[in-house]
């Protein structure tokens, strides 16, 4: 079983000379399918240059992003906006939805984006919001919607089209204990359907969710838990 | 502790003997604090002993779980009734925190040369966060992740209380690992008379 997502000895510098910042230090990380990893570290430890990285929004400086077996730097800027399609899905901490298009149409936009005809894209955002379990809230527009319902929605625009790589940026920060909660079974419930999922936080309550929970300290991963099953500790030598 | 006041609540329900009383105590607490029987039965005694409880032959026992060997039964009497409601409306106090060997550890750690607290934080922070996630794992698998009795939500909230002593934890080894480093950063420059730990507050100030 392949990583969907594999970091190899990835460095990420802002600046130059002596405004240099090394946001990531030589961080090598994999997601497995089926697992969901936890990023935990505080605010400038490099957190969310390695979700940027993941998802091929910004580009390491040195070492290089694989996603389900393809180097991100072998794609050209046309091929690396396909693969976030069609691999990887977001979830963020503010929603990010299109306010003006229904729950539907959100989640069915990056399938019509992909090419897909209308009414098969709506189909597959169905699905996904069935999934999510609000597919009765289909027509409605994002601020007719609470802010449990819109993360749910963005999940489902995260897995539309069964996507294998869900990275998630505080995806619980914003709602309450009990809503957080239910958002978390659900990206859960699709790791433990297959997908790998990222996901950082600052709480270690909802990093709890995780089966592997990796601390970042000044762009270097300081710590590991979890990392025990043994399919994880034959993880050394494949990509 | 309050197992006293608990096992009393429990008796409050109906007779019951001891393996029964031990068994409804830790449907409710998943046993997370397991009492040996022989615990149970001294508390009963004692109890019995301040007049909270009283024997009555052989009530509460419909399943022959202990082979009718210690088969007395108790009840809470009204005495015992009115402990019970006292321990509701009593709010249990924090004037006496219990003994934290972490923070006991951490507070001797830190006053000590050559002593790597930054380490002891980091390995402590990722057992903590262990816990935390086999405490998560039985919270979204189980009795607890569907709760259909009141002792399943009991055993729910239980873990609840668990999930988050174990995340206090690892919030205030971040914050000590914060105000560690800032300390080192802002220390001036080693003077081998002083003390071998300054107040960081006045450091940083």
């Amino acid at each position: 079983m392949n990583a969907v997502l594999h970091l190899a000895s990835v460095s990420r510098v802002h600046g130059e000379g002596a405004t240099e910042v090394h946001a990531l230090r030589s961080v090598t990380f994999r997601a497995h399918p089926g697992e969901l990893v936890a990023v935990m570290g505080p605010s400038g430890s490099g957190k969310s240059t390695l979700l940027t990285l993941a998802g091929g929004l910004d580009a390491p400086t040195s070492g290089s992003v694989w996603i389900e077996g393809t180097d991100l730097a072998t794609l050209d800027n046309a091929g690396r906006a396909r693969m976030r399609r069609t691999s990887v899905g977001y979830v963020f901490q503010d929603f990010n939805l299109i306010p003006a298009l229904t729950a539907a149409e959100n989640v069915a936009l990056p399938r019509e984006l992909d090419g897909e005809k209308g009414r098969i894209a709506r189909r597959l955002a169905l699905t996904a919001l069935e999934e999510v379990g609000i597919v009765d809230l289909a027509d409605r527009f994002p601020d007719e919607m609470s802010g449990g319902q819109q993360q749910r929605v963005a999940i489902a625009r995260a897995i539309v089209g069964e996507r294998r790589l869900i990275l998630a940026d505080e995806p619980t920060g914003a709602l309450d204990t009990d809503t957080g909660e239910e958002i978390l079974r659900l990206l859960r419930a699709r790791c433990d359907a297959g997908a790998a999922g990222v996901m950082v936080t600052h709480e270690a309550r909802h990093a709890a969710w995780a089966d592997r929970v990796v601390f970042l300290r000044d762009g270097v991963v300081v710590d590991e838990t979890g990392a025990d099953e043994p399919e994880i500790l034959l993880a050394g030598d494949r990509a | 502790m309050s197992i006293r006041q608990a096992m009393l609540a429990i008796l409050e329900q109906g007779p019951m003997y001891g393996y029964q009383l031990r068994a409804e105590f830790e449907q409710r607490t998943g046993e997370t604090w397991p009492l040996n029987i022989g615990q149970v039965y001294t508390t009963l005694t004692r109890l019995e002993r301040d007049g909270l409880v009283e024997v009555v032959g052989h009530g509460g026992a419909d399943d022959q779980a202990d082979q009718g060997e210690r088969h007395v039964s108790y009840r809470a009497t009204e005495a015992g009734r009115s402990e019970v409601s006292e321990w509701f409306a009593t709010p249990v106090p924090r004037s006496q925190p219990p003994r934290d060997e972490l923070a006991i550890k951490l507070a001797i750690a830190v006053t000590i040369p050559g002593v790597d607290v930054a380490t002891i934080i980091q390995r402590q922070r990722s057992a903590t966060m262990a816990s935390l996630q086999d405490y998560t794992r039985l919270k979204r698998t189980g009795r607890a992740a569907t709760p259909e009795e009141p002792a399943d939500l009991a055993w729910s909230l239980v873990l609840d209380a668990l999930v988050f002593d174990a995340e206090a934890e690892v919030r205030w080894l971040d914050h000590c690992e914060a105000r560690l480093r800032r300390a080192a950063l802002d220390r001036p420059p080693v003077r081998r008379d002083a003390p071998a730990a300054a107040p960081s507050e006045e450091i940083v100030r």
